[in-house]
Order: C-alpha cells, then structure tokens, then sequence
C-alpha cells in the first residue's frame, strides 16, 4: 500500500535500511542518502530539458505555422537526443585572445546556477530536496550566479559582440532583479516564512488569488531574468549575432543552451510553487492528515507545464523591447508599483481581524489587488496623457518656428 | 540546521560533475585540428581592430551603483516579513515609512536622470 501511495519515500526508506543493515555508519548512511537525493533531483532536471527542448521546439513552430522536428523517431521526439550526439561530437574552437579559465569556467556555472535553485523546490510535501529556512533568498542568490557566468562569458571570449551582450546582462538582469525580490516578498509575507514548504502550505486559497500583482510582477521579472523573448537583449541575434555566447561551440554551447531551458522551467516551477500552491490539490494531504503523496509531484508538474506553456506562449508572440524602453519599464514602472504593492499588502493584511477566516481574508485582499490595479492603470493613463501632450506641443512649436522665420523675411 | 546544508553542499558537487561529465566526453570523441583561422575573433572576416577590454559606458555603472542600493535594502525586509505575526500595526508602518524612503531615492535618481538611457 504505501508503495503504491507514496513510492519516491517508500524507496527511499528501503535504501536506507538496506544501508544500515550492511553495517555502515549512521553519519555515512546520512550523507549517502543525501547524496543519493541530489543524483535524483539533477537528473530529473537533466531529463526534464530533454523533454521541455523537444516541446518548446514542437509548440513554437506550430505557432509560426511550422511543422517542427518530425524525423528522428514518432514526432521527432528523439530529436533532443540526436542533437546531444552531435554536440558532443562537435570541434571545440577557442579565439585566440580569450581568457582561457574565465571562457571554459562559465558555462559550468551557467548551468551550476540553473541547477542549485532545484535543492528548494517542493516535489510533494514530503518529497522536498532540502527545506531551507531562508528558502526564497537562497533562490534569489543562487539565481544571481548566473549573471556572473553570463558576464564571465562576453568578457573572456574577447569578442565585442559578446562584451555588448554581457553589457546589456548586467543592465538588464540586475534591474529586473529589484521588482523580482520585492514581489517575492508577498507571498513570504503572506506566509509568514521564507520556506518554500511552508509557503505551499499557506496557500489554502492560491497565493494569485490573494496577490494577483505581485504574481504578475513575478512573472514579468522572472522571464527577464531567464532572457527571454520580450526581454532576449542579451543574444539579439539580429543586432548583436549572438550575444555573450558567440564564441562559443559544440558542447559548450549546448551547456548555455541547457541552462537557459532549465531556467525557463525553473521559473514555471517556481511560480508554481509561489503562487499557484505548488503541490496542492485534492487528495495529497499534507504532514497532519497524509494523504496520497504522489499525487502531489503529478499536481506540481502539471501546473508547472501549464506555466511554461504561457511562457512558450509569450515567447512565440511578443517581439523583442528596445534597451531603453525596457530598462524605463524595470525602474520606471514595475518597481515602483512593486513598492506601492508591498507596503498596501502588508499594511491591509495586518489590518485583517483574525475572524474572517481564510476566504474572507483572500476576498478582502483580492479586493485590494483589484482596486490597487485600477489605481495603477489609472495613475499610467494620466501620465501618458500628460507625456503626449507634451510631445503635441513641442510638436506645435517646431511647426510654427518656419512660419515665424517665413514672415521676418 | 546543518543537516539542511550538506545537501546544498552535496547538490553544488554534483552541479559541477553533471554539466562537466558530457564536457570531457566530448573532450575524448571530438576532433581537435586547430588552425589560426578558426580560431580567430568571429566578428567581419577581417582581424579586429583594437582591444576588446576596453573601458565601457558609465551609463552601466550608474545602474549598478541603483540596484546595490536597492538590494540591500530589501534584503532587511525579509526578516521583517517573516516576523510579521509578532509585529503590531505600529511597526508594520514604520517599514512602510522605510520603502517611503526607498521610494525617495528612486524617485531622486529619476528626477537626477540616473535612469535615463543615453
């Protein structure tokens, strides 16, 4: 029965007492164990990008009407494989003027910082890699390391096309990291703990319920962080060739590839996770009443593919933002709305008497969500309003400057 | 506590030898016939002219010198929000007060022309 129930804990206590009964240590068998956890996580995410690649590639192309990869194996979707045998098999090209350590060094932590944010996502509530109390921040800072690899990238390859896209990185990546850390702040404030355990089970009613904004915010700052489409500056393949990574070939390149992929789902996960209850759903249980643990990693995976179908979505749809209109919309617009969005959150949840109960609490917040966005649109129509009329009348002015000239003359 | 942390410890062993591992299997079954063309700058076809590590715009810079400011400071607002249950509505607004002043800076670096793209 707990086989059946809650396999992934079940295989693990048998090894583990297979362990013991060898005769090994307790502090060895611990370790072992964990060990034995990290090779599982790593090479679910490995495997996982096998499958997300092919899927990205299949939905792109039908929506720009293309058929996809079709030929190796049923639907092509051997092709993921196919293409790991020829990277491997590709020359590797190094310029002759590249920091050699800073040029080989960065596409292992590119993949490195992709990776490590896996330790703190919630498969199930009892299948968790580890649950760290500074959960969300340990997400953040891991997630930071990827901006290094890409900077170490454009600046060891001594391209100028590859310096330019690390350039934009640095401007771009750390500015959207400012509302992205300050819409995270809801749900751990909603939660009241920075456990990514914790925060699925405060998610009674789904965190998107209580903090449409914030979620928003997190999703809009989280697809500039993985670079893509709207925000894909960094390799502007029709201004810059590639990017940071032009320098690059064979299985090097393809480590930048995976880290993007995975950082992609990683996004998907972890806004799963934030905002849409992660392994909630009916039937899991939780640690007070258990229920059927995995059923909990099939609800996280679906909602996880559903948010990386709207990011494939996006990514299919939007053309790519202007430097300066995308660095304005950061500073300009989402954090100081991500501001506003924090301090009304806190302040009106604290007001909440503890009587409403967790819907009441949920209507009064999605309430305050709903009249704060209308304040937001309103507040960014007059402005805009106020931009226009401006530019009319310097517009106006520029016109009459001849006229005056024609009647001096 | 540190049980927590061997698995991070663990995981960022494991996230050098997986990416690593295909690295040096590619090391071993690819061809290697280097040549000074191929491994010249791809930029024109033609020798680049100049160094590549050059000074940069300052524009960068000043971005940087933002987001460290702003970094930092929310870093305290976490600590505050997973507090939130002990605080009373009195502190909740002293760190309202808090991103007030946060906002400040950003609305003076605005108003200074910081986040102007030139």
């Amino acid at each position: 029965m707990d086989l059946l129930k809650d396999p992934l804990v079940f295989l693990y206590l048998q090894i583990e007492a297979t362990l013991r009964s060898a005769g090994l240590a307790p502090e060895l068998v611990n370790v072992a164990m964990q060990l034995i956890g990290v090779v599982v996580v790593a090479t679910f995410c490995l495997l996982l990008i096998i499958f997300t690649t092919w899927l990205e590639r299949k939905v792109v192309a039908r929506m720009q009407d293309r058929l996809g990869p079709n030929r190796a194996g049923p639907f092509g979707i051997l092709q993921s494989i196919a293409d790991v045998i020829k990277f491997l098999t590709k020359e590797d090209l190094m310029p002759t003027g590249a920091d050699r350590w800073v040029f080989n060094i960065a596409p292992l932590m590119a993949v490195i910082a992709v990776l490590l944010i896996w330790a703190v996502i919630p498969f199930s509530w009892n299948v968790i890699g580890t649950n760290v109390n500074i959960g969300v921040i340990y997400v953040v800072a891991v997630g930071a390391f990827g901006t290094l690899s890409i900077l170490m990238a454009g600046w060891g390859s001594n391209n100028k096309y590859a310096l330019l896209g690390a350039f934009r990185v640095v401007a771009q990546l750390i500015s959207y990291e400012v509302p992205m850390i300050l819409a995270l702040l809801v749900p751990v404030l909603l939660a009241r703990s920075m456990r990514m355990n914790d925060i699925v089970m405060a998610q009674g009613v789904w965190f998107i319920v209580l903090a449409p904004i914030a979620a928003l915010i997190f999703f809009i700052t989280s697809l500039a962080e993985v670079g893509r489409t709207p925000f894909d500056l960094l390799e502007a393949e029709s201004e810059i060739v590639a990017g940071y990574h032009i320098e690059y070939s064979g299985m090097k390149w393809a480590l930048f590839m995976l880290a993007e992929f995975l950082h992609a789902f990683t996004i998907s996960a972890l806004f799963a996770t934030l905002f849409l209850g992660g392994w909630r759903g009916p039937g899991v249980g939780d640690l007070n009443r258990p229920g059927i643990p995995i059923l909990g990693v099939v609800y996280f995976l679906i909602k996880s593919f559903l948010v990386y179908f709207v990011v494939m979505w996006v990514r299919g749809t939007l053309p790519r933002i202007r430097i300066d209109h995308m660095l304005a919309f950061c500073w300009k617009f989402l954090t100081p709305v991500a501001l506003v969005n924090i301090s009304v959150m806190a302040v009106v949840d604290k007001l909440i008497p503890a009587t409403a109960g967790l819907w009441g609490r949920a209507g009064i917040l999605l309430l305050t969500n709903l009249v704060m966005g209308a304040g937001i649109l309103i507040a960014v129509a007059m402005v805009a309003h106020r931009a226009r009329q401006r530019e009319a009348a310097l517009l106006a002015q520029a016109e009459a400057l001849p006229a005056t000239v024609g009647t001096a003359r | 506590m540190l049980q927590e942390y061997i698995f991070i410890g663990l995981f960022l062993l494991i996230g050098v030898i997986f990416p690593a591992a295909p690295l040096l299997v590619s090391w071993l079954v690819r061809p290697k016939k280097p040549n000074p063309l191929k491994s010249e700058t791809y930029e024109c076809g033609i020798e680049t002219v100049g160094d590549t590590w050059v000074q940069f715009k300052a524009q960068y810079y000043i971005f940087a010198l933002v987001f460290v400011i702003f970094d930092v400071e929310t870093v305290f607002l976490f600590p505050w929000a997973v507090a939130f249950d002990q605080l009373r509505l009195f502190m909740v607004l002293e760190m309202v007060l808090f991103i007030a002043i946060l906002a400040a800076g950003l609305i003076y670096a605005w108003r200074k022309g910081a986040l102007e793209w030139m």
